[in-house]
């Protein structure tokens, strides 16, 4: 049963997500941030996340985003195969974007060429995701991914035979690594499996999901649980300045992969893990 | 809280601890990746700059579009490190505070003993907090910059922490020293 959406709402939605995203708080973010000051042990850790929070409570007061780097915009886009546009989805998607961070006063931070440079001036084009499902859904997640922590992502591809504490090193080494430049707390998001992009993409596709949502398999839970507990020990602590709470969630997605390959992709989120989802 | 007046006097750069939290009060200078790079750029050219040097304050920091009836948008710090490999020529050349967030190289450090220099932290993500200590903003060097052009702000009470003292002192060499051994064992 076909149903036809105008793209003149898709631009309409994706601009007042991206708005959303960037200037009100995730309400597991900051359900996070509360946890971490009872779990936090240095004082100087719990100041800067209530900090955090006062920061969050004037964003969504005044309308100045959260952060100053609003990011390269990626988008989740899943899309019923019994849906059909009036127009071109991929234009109004970067029109959308192109309308938010103008109207909403977030920073254009897209430059055209990664030699050249050259800053598009609108934020776009944006870095988009579709996935193709029965029916007639249409969902759009706005994830703006801000480079300070995009810089540390990391790629590894292990043996089909790499131990378990292995897996755990892989993904610990990025986020000591990135220590105090990635502006820690994290959320951490773990791809593991399918090609060396798909790897990469789950890691992304992990943060935009609820912290909530339940992980697929207790094998993924455990090392989830494992890279946390690692990574806090070294008490980097929020802005490095030492502490208990380096990491507030990882989150771990796979896919099925070849018989000679282990892809592990590290995709670290700053505190301010953004994010916001609509649907037409 | 030290109240501490810009631009900054060898006196007062002297009299920071490594640690001190600090409130700003005066001007200082917006200036990341680009203007770095062509700050370095011209004085090796020997073309004149659009700032003076002389004990002026850098601020890691490319803000937003500002909201109507605000005097900047968000304005949080970036990662210091990206500046790293610029900030010793200028530190030779005069320049002497230096704000954003994360860790400093080596030589970064030995220029900031060598010159007297200091390195304040600032909150990094609280874009919307720190816009609140900014009064007034206009742009004073390569305007073609966009974002990454040089911002004169003028500030009130825009807190940081000091993170690298004019003695070399590093709030980051004990928080970072558990990281750096777990690191060497992987």
């Amino acid at each position: 049963m076909a149903r036809r959406i105008k793209t003149k709402d898709v631009v309409g939605k994706v601009a007042s997500l991206c708005r959303k995203a960037c200037i009100v708080i995730r309400p597991d973010v900051k359900k996070a941030f509360e946890a971490a000051i009872k779990r936090e042990k240095s004082a100087t850790g719990r100041s800067i996340i209530r900090k955090l929070l006062d920061n969050a409570a004037l964003a969504k007061r005044s309308g100045v985003a959260i952060c100053q780097d609003t990011g390269m915009t990626v988008i989740f886009a899943t899309l019923g195969q019994d849906v059909t546009f009036d127009g071109g989805l991929e234009k109004a998607i970067n029109d959308g974007v192109k309308k938010g961070y103008k109207e909403a006063y977030l920073r254009k931070s897209v430059v055209a060429d990664p030699i050249l440079r050259g800053n598009t001036g609108t934020n776009t084009p944006a870095v988009i995701h579709y996935d193709v499902v029965p029916g007639d859904r249409f969902e759009i997640t706005v994830f703006p991914k801000g480079f300070g922590s995009e810089n540390k992502s990391a790629l590894v591809m292990l043996n089909p035979t790499a131990p378990f504490e292995k897996i755990v090193d892989t993904v610990v080494k990025p986020i000591l690594q990135a220590g105090p430049n990635a502006c820690p707390p994290f959320f951490v998001g773990v791809g593991l499996g399918g090609t060396a992009d798909m790897a990469a993409t789950l890691a992304k596709k992990a943060l935009a999901e609820p912290l909530t949502k339940k992980t697929k398999g207790k094998h993924l839970a455990r090392l989830e649980a494992d890279i946390l507990k690692k990574a806090n020990s070294s008490e980097i602590g929020p802005m490095g300045f030492g502490g208990t709470q380096t990491v507030l969630a990882v989150k771990a997605k796979a896919y099925p992969t070849h018989i000679a390959g282990l892809p592990v992709a590290v995709n670290i989120s700053c505190h301010a893990l953004r994010s916001a989802r609509g649907k037409l | 809280m030290k109240r501490i007046e810009l631009p900054l006097t060898k006196e007062t750069i002297a009299s920071l601890k490594a640690g001190d939290e600090v409130a700003l009060y005066g001007k200082m200078y917006t200036a990341r990746d680009q203007a770095h790079q062509a700050l370095v750029a011209d004085i090796e050219a020997r073309k004149e700059l659009p700032v003076d040097l002389d004990h002026i304050t850098f601020y890691y920091a490319g803000p937003t579009d500002t909201p109507p009836g605000a005097a900047v948008g968000s304005i949080g710090p970036t990662t210091s490190s990206r500046m790293d490999a610029f900030s010793p020529i200028l530190l030779k050349h005069g320049h002497r505070g230096m704000i954003g967030k994360g860790e400093r190289s080596p030589e970064v450090v030995d220029t900031i003993v060598k010159y007297g220099g200091v390195y304040f932290s600032a909150l990094g993500g609280a874009g919307a907090l720190l816009s609140q200590s900014v009064k007034a903003v206009k742009i004073v060097g390569y305007p073609h910059l966009g974002t990454e052009a040089i911002r004169e702000l003028d500030v009130e009470g825009f807190p940081c922490v000091v993170a690298i003292d004019s003695r070399g002192n590093n709030l980051f060499a004990k928080t970072l020293k558990k990281a750096k051994k777990m690191l060497a064992a992987m």
